[in-house]
């Protein structure tokens, strides 16, 4: 009756791969490659998947400290950097995310979870004062956080054992940082956060950087210092309401 | 005696290495690294330099049947062991941080923060406990269904320990703070390189066994086998591509940037799922549940067309990872697409695994293995229809970064992947030690049961928890503006934070429960325990009810 039985069909072809395990591990490389190649590969090469935008630069050497120790801390469990074209989204963070606010990420901490709020434009929002504090014990300054204490950040002494070597290694993937920028980085690393060293050019080098004490302890420069700095810059390089920046999004036809 | 020297030197030179390393290094947590890998190979020098021998030792503690068996054995039981201990641990951790998210005050800064112990707990589960069942599992399976033994014994011992290191060192890792900070992939650039020498070897260990084979045809667990060690290789290189600062200490940055190293990200993150998690334990399902249900697989069909429909679609769902974020529109789409065509294949396999029992459905009765074999296919069939349809973009825009997609993966991860793994290991455990059965069979009841309950007031507060988050997010008032602030949402969440650690705590306790059952077993007791599933016949009730008195009254029509 049933007339699959009988036909031998494609399926007599799959014994060959049945004998041979070369053939067949070939042939799976190839299948599970195929996947990867046409939709990883071109956002290599075409240009409009990172548009252009005014203000982007590479972190400073203090800012990249407290990037650093946002990954160790394992803050992108809990807190995402990309904010999404929806209404509500763009009123409680502000403008959605460009592609370019973070195309010097290495790794990018877009995240995947909101167990607190998305961080992708907190800078500015708050104080430094408010930050050190909630750092410090979050549930002094927001009762209900969950958000696990880190006052041990600011009491440890900020130790990066080679800025320019740092910079040097993100150089080599892609970051522009200048022969100035490497050479001063362990001058730049220390002057961010302290109100008495000389910053030299470091805000003509890196524009919007912020040159001041962070933690409230002008006397050291600690972890605390570093992370503050950065989320203090986060999403603050892009004047996403500029009126050229928004000319143009208005002719963007989609992606 | 010459072997004997030149093992010697090497594992002096690998000490003096790590000493040069901890010297050198400004890093303490890379000198703490190095330090555990100089205290391996002192271990190894006393091992090769004395007549210690503590593996024999502990192949005694761990009644290990003296002598060679059939099949080259003594490794998988190695891995049985390492897959119910690293599974105990990783769900203590898994309820630990659960707990931290409802009572905050239980974070321990700096080394037992929640950031640092949620790598610690992914990995344990996935890496660890999973990691060590497909070993294992895939050692014992590409043995029985070659007919061979396993090729390259020493390279597969060194498979074992090697990838037990590697756990260590990427565990001790993130409570140190050594992390590259993309999910799933948190273990440093010399750690990664490691677990790539030791992939290498578990590939040569398990193509060469299927080489030597003594069966005309490569069996499809094989195929699935394969296709997991060939992707997850591939993955793991690409993804983790970084360069180090300094060859002397941890930090390294990731060769892409941005957007590419999103997508390369969940290109690896979705396919750790669908070839680790996935591929790997349909390869178990494929061998152990015709095993134990006595029948032969369902369709040789279907098992080709979804192997190689499953593996092709798979690598393209990446992108539901990313909707509505800078990733560029066709990607996304694309991600969505195929993540909605890989439901057909998911359930193939499901198909496959379920219709195996055809004839043999009376077992869910009487076989609490072949119950939890079942549970786990059904829980692999509901995840992979609640996947698909998180990756459309309209629902996913309201459960992306909610605990939404926390339950989806539990469900996936509790209900498939532990359940099949636990139903293996009782499968094993009295194969691999030669008893007549395992300890109790009632406690496989009871284990299974704390799991199936703990997995439904897990998925279930976690449901609950997502669509709240994300209905409050959203929600707008008659005036025009947010109701709610972030932290209303996280103040909402609590007493589902509180239900899910109840069934996190469930869960832990059935595989306590595993643990002791399977170290009876091992140690040689059986329980006197009433048999399960026999239906008492009593023989007085089995006869024809004598007529009523009215009815017999009443003359017949």
């Amino acid at each position: 009756m049933s007339n699959t039985a009988t036909k031998p069909g494609a399926f007599e072809g799959h014994k060959k791969l049945e004998r041979n395990v070369t053939l067949l591990a070939a042939l799976t490389l190839g299948v599970v490659a195929i996947g990867g190649i046409v939709e990883i590969a071109p956002l290599f090469w075409i240009d409009n998947t990172i548009e252009k935008v005014e203000g982007m630069r590479p972190y400073t050497p203090l800012e990249q400290a407290g990037r650093d120790i946002y990954i160790r801390e394992g803050c992108y469990v809990c807190h995402s950097q990309m904010i999404r074209p929806f209404r509500d989204e763009v009123e409680r963070y502000g403008h959605y995310s460009l592609a370019a606010e973070s195309m010097y990420d290495h790794p990018f901490q877009w995240g995947s979870k909101r167990t607190g709020p998305d961080l992708a434009r907190v800078g500015g929002k708050y104080s430094d004062a408010w930050h050190v504090q909630h750092l410090k014990a979050p549930r002094d300054v927001v009762p209900e956080s969950i958000m696990p204490s880190y006052s041990f950040l600011a009491e440890t002494e900020l130790k990066v054992p080679d800025a320019s070597a740092n910079l040097t290694a993100l150089r080599h993937v892609g970051v522009p940082y200048t022969d100035a920028d490497l050479a001063k980085a362990d001058a730049d690393l220390k002057a961010q956060a302290d109100p008495n060293a000389d910053a030299g050019d470091l805000a003509t080098r890196y524009p919007k950087a912020q040159i001041r004490d962070f933690d409230g302890d002008a006397a050291r420069v600690t972890e605390m210092d570093a992370l503050v700095a950065y989320l203090q810059m986060l999403g603050t390089l892009v004047d996403v309401n500029s009126a050229a920046a928004q000319e143009e999004l208005s002719k963007e036809g989609g992606r | 005696m010459e072997t004997v020297v030149k093992r010697l030197g090497m594992w002096a030179c690998v000490l003096m290495a790590s000493i040069a390393a901890i010297a050198l290094t400004p890093d303490s947590g890379f000198a703490i690294h190095m330090g555990i890998v100089g205290l391996v190979a002192v271990l190894l020098i006393v091992v090769t330099a004395t007549s210690f021998d503590p593996l024999a030792r502990a192949q005694s503690i761990f009644r290990m049947p003296p002598g060679p068996s059939r099949y080259d054995d003594d490794v998988i039981r190695w891995g049985v062991i390492a897959t119910m201990f690293w599974g105990i641990a990783g769900l203590l951790v898994g309820v630990i941080i659960a707990a931290q998210l409802a009572f905050p005050q239980l974070n321990l800064e700096p080394w037992l923060n929640f950031g640092r112990l949620r790598p610690l707990h992914t990995s344990a589960v996935i890496f660890a406990f999973g990691g060590n069942a497909l070993i294992a599992t895939s050692f014992y399976i590409v043995q029985r269904t070659c007919r061979t033994t396993l090729a390259l014994p020493g390279t597969a011992r060194f498979v074992f320990s090697g990838y037990q290191l590697f756990i260590v060192l990427a565990a001790t890792g993130y409570l140190l703070g050594i992390s590259q900070g993309k999910e799933y992939a948190e273990p440093e650039w010399y750690v990664d390189l490691w677990l790539t020498i030791v992939w290498l070897a578990y590939a040569a260990v398990f193509v060469g066994t299927v080489l030597n084979r003594r069966e005309p045809h490569i069996y499809v667990a094989n195929w699935f086998f394969l296709a997991f060690i060939i992707t997850i290789a591939m993955l793991h290189v690409v993804n983790n591509l970084a360069l180090p600062v300094s060859l002397l200490g941890a930090k390294s940055y990731s060769a892409f940037a941005g957007v590419q190293d999103a997508l390369t990200q969940w290109w690896y993150g979705h396919n750790a799922v669908g070839f680790f998690l996935t591929a790997g334990f349909l390869a178990m399902m494929y061998y152990f549940v015709p095993k134990q249900a006595g029948r032969p697989v369902y369709s040789y069909r279907l098992s080709i067309i979804h192997f190689w429909s499953l593996i092709f679609l798979y690598i393209w769902a990446g992108p539901h990872h990313l909707h509505y974020t800078a990733l560029p529109d066709w990607a996304q789409t694309l991600g969505m697409v195929f993540s909605v065509m890989l439901w057909m294949p998911s359930w193939g396999g499901m198909i496959n695994g379920l219709m195996t029992l055809n004839g043999a459905w009376d077992k869910v009765r009487t076989d609490p293995i072949i119950r939890m074999m079942v549970l786990a296919l059904a829980f692999y069939g509901m995840s992979t229809f609640e996947g698909p349809m998180l990756s459309i973009k309209a629902v996913n825009s309201l459960s992306h970064y909610t605990d939404w997609t926390i339950g989806h993966v539990h469900s996936g991860a509790l209900g498939w992947n532990g359940m099949i793994t636990f139903a293996c290991v009782y499968y094993l455990t009295p194969r691999l030690w030669n008893r007549e059965r395992l300890y109790s069979l009632r406690m496989i009841n009871w284990h299974f049961w704390l799991a199936t309950l703990g997995i439904v007031f897990y998925a279930a507060s976690m449901w609950v928890a997502g669509i709240t988050q994300g209905l409050m997010w959203r929600e707008y008032g008659a005036d025009g503006y947010l109701v709610n602030s972030f932290v209303d949402t996280v103040a909402a969440l609590h007493p589902m934070y509180v239900l899910r650690g109840v069934g996190g705590l469930m869960y832990l306790t059935g595989a306590i429960i595993m643990a002791f059952n399977i170290a009876m077993t091992i140690a040689g007791r059986l329980r006197v325990e009433a048999p399960m599933g026999e239906t008492a016949h009593d023989e007085a009730a089995d006869r024809p009810l004598p007529v009523p008195a009215y009815a017999a009254a009443q003359p017949a029509e």
